[in-house]
């Protein structure tokens, strides 16, 4: 770790003024204490995972080199920390809980392990400036721990439900961030960015499919998305405009003789940060 | 989860209609050119559709060289269209395989068939948004590949799947229209589900070959083209990458 200690010391020794955000005002009203377990589990399995990718290792050496990083960058970092808060903690909390079955932990290790390395690299890009985990509600009740997904930890099919709606929403999320990120000179950091969007996609495709016992079946069974198609309760927001297809504005069906089912899994969209908020606002305490 | 309504994307592609949408693709897109791209077996040849002299905002091609120039966004999506366009021969070569029905289970043929429907639609996606700036059909060289064998299929599907993820990744960085980088990052997620599916069918759908790291790779273009290029007839260089 230090690699990145001139980093922590030079975003320290910078203007400390947070500038408010979406993010400030979803999550400044809710407690903001940090998980213990979760945090705790975070830094060891950082450690464990070890390996940084160049684009990432290419990130810290610039950002040594700058006074602060700008205040858009520090917005965008921390929604998706947040975002990975919420996944890492789930996912640590669905492992552990017994709803998965053994033949199929393989696949929610992997997905916890990557959540948690995702938040230890996000912590480590923010340094000082990152924002602590809000206490979440995985039944979406907004802390009472009886919202629709209440048994969540207990329902194998309800917690996988959760799981894809997560995933399909953090593909979207940090798709809709990629141009905030684009606007910083530093193009490492939109890589760095990128390179965990696409893993959320894999993630997303691995949950789907196994949601329909792995025979891909549309719209609900495939990795990808068919039209703004779902069958969790309470998930459309998830998955609204999913069904757009048109495209720098080609209307894509006028020029490929695919149909325009195929067309709409053939592009996922982007979700706004007030728009992700709203969908994860209910798991916030 | 609260019903919201649907994605508004202001600052990012504008929807159906959007006026300055309209005009710049009307501009840049030459939308008649590509009716009818069909699902034909990726076949036009190396000959040259665009002359270098008509416009210094397209890639060069001269006979079978091209040379996709990273300054210019118009490259950028070039690049992406290669990529598309091997992916869609390829699918398309699996698909309309006499093998195909005897070597694939009826649960991998309808991924196989949707992989090739979506990259398809990629493809022509890309031919028609470049327009006149768009490089030629490729010519595919998949005389490595066995298309009757399905580990030859299922390995190959894997290298592109991932390799187009990595491609769009590290692609990223050239771009420098909002709009561009967007798109790409529509397309980009989707080729990284395919990745996943592809290696589940491949490697055991019970494990955690689907997404083998906590961040994917983003490969320079030089890099990629290298690894594309026994695929392809043409050469494809990249500059000021």
């Amino acid at each position: 770790m230090n690699t990145h200690k001139p980093i922590l010391h030079a975003l320290e020794a910078s203007d400390p003024q947070l500038t408010e955000s979406l993010v400030d005002h979803a999550i400044s009203r809710r407690s903001a204490l940090m998980k213990g377990a979760g945090a705790s589990a975070s830094l060891g399995m950082a450690m464990r995972l070890g390996s940084v990718p160049v684009a990432l290792a290419a990130f810290a050496s610039d950002a040594f080199g700058q006074s602060r990083l700008p205040a858009v960058v520090n917005n965008v970092l921390n929604f998706a920390l947040v975002l990975e808060y919420l996944e890492s903690q789930f996912y640590i909390r669905g492992v552990a809980s017994g709803v998965v079955p053994p033949a199929d932990m393989e696949i929610f290790t992997t997905i916890r392990d990557h959540e948690i390395a995702h938040v230890a690299y996000l912590r480590d890009a923010l340094g000082p400036r990152a924002r602590p985990s809000p206490t979440f509600d995985f039944t979406a009740g907004n802390g009472s721990n009886n919202g629709p997904y209440a048994d969540v930890f207990t329902n194998y099919a309800t917690f996988k439900a959760v799981a894809q709606a997560f995933e399909d929403t953090g593909v979207r999320a940090y798709k809709g961030q990629a141009p905030a990120l684009q606007s910083y000179s530093n193009k490492a950091i939109l890589t760095a960015a990128l390179t965990i969007h696409s893993v959320e996609a894999r993630h997303a495709s691995e949950i789907r499919r196994l949601r329909g016992d792995f025979t891909d079946t549309e719209p609900f069974y495939e990795g990808w998305i068919t039209e703004s198609r779902n069958n969790i309760p309470g998930a459309d927001a998830v998955y609204a405009g999913e069904d757009n297809v048109v495209h720098l504005g080609i209307n894509v069906p006028s020029i490929t003789p695919v149909s325009s089912k195929e067309i709409t899994e053939a592009f996922d969209e982007p979700l706004t940060q007030a728009q992700v908020l709203a969908i994860v606002d209910p798991f916030i305490v | 989860m609260n019903s919201s309504q649907e994605p508004s994307s202001e600052n990012l592609t504008s929807g159906p209609g959007g006026r300055r949408e309209f005009l710049r693709a009307a501009g840049l897109a030459g939308l008649a050119l590509s009716v009818g791209t069909g699902l034909s077996a990726c076949s036009e040849g190396g000959n040259s559709l665009v002359a270098p002299s008509l416009t210094a905002r397209r890639a060069i091609v001269n006979g079978n060289n091209i040379t996709l120039d990273f300054s210019m966004d118009i490259d950028v999506l070039n690049y992406a269209y290669a990529l598309e366009q091997l992916e869609a021969a390829f699918y398309i070569n699996v698909v309309t395989n006499a093998s195909f029905g005897a070597i694939f289970s009826a649960n991998e043929q309808r991924i196989l068939n949707d992989l090739r429907d979506h990259e398809v639609v990629h493809r022509d996606f890309f031919k028609a948004a470049l327009g006149t700036a768009a490089i030629p059909g490729l010519t595919p060289n998949f005389s490595s590949i066995t298309f009757s064998d399905r580990m030859s299929v299922l390995s190959t599907a894997q290298t592109f799947e991932d390799l187009g993820v990595a491609a769009y990744n590290g692609a990223a960085q050239y771009i420098k229209r909002q709009d561009y980088l967007t798109v790409a990052g529509k397309i980009v997620s989707v080729e990284a589900r395919h990745a996943a599916a592809i290696r589940g069918v491949l490697n055991g759908n019970r494990t955690g070959s689907f997404a083998p790291q906590a961040f994917d790779p983003a490969l320079p273009p030089p890099q990629v083209l290298s690894s594309a290029s026994s695929f392809i007839m043409q050469s494809i260089t990249a500059i000021n990458t």
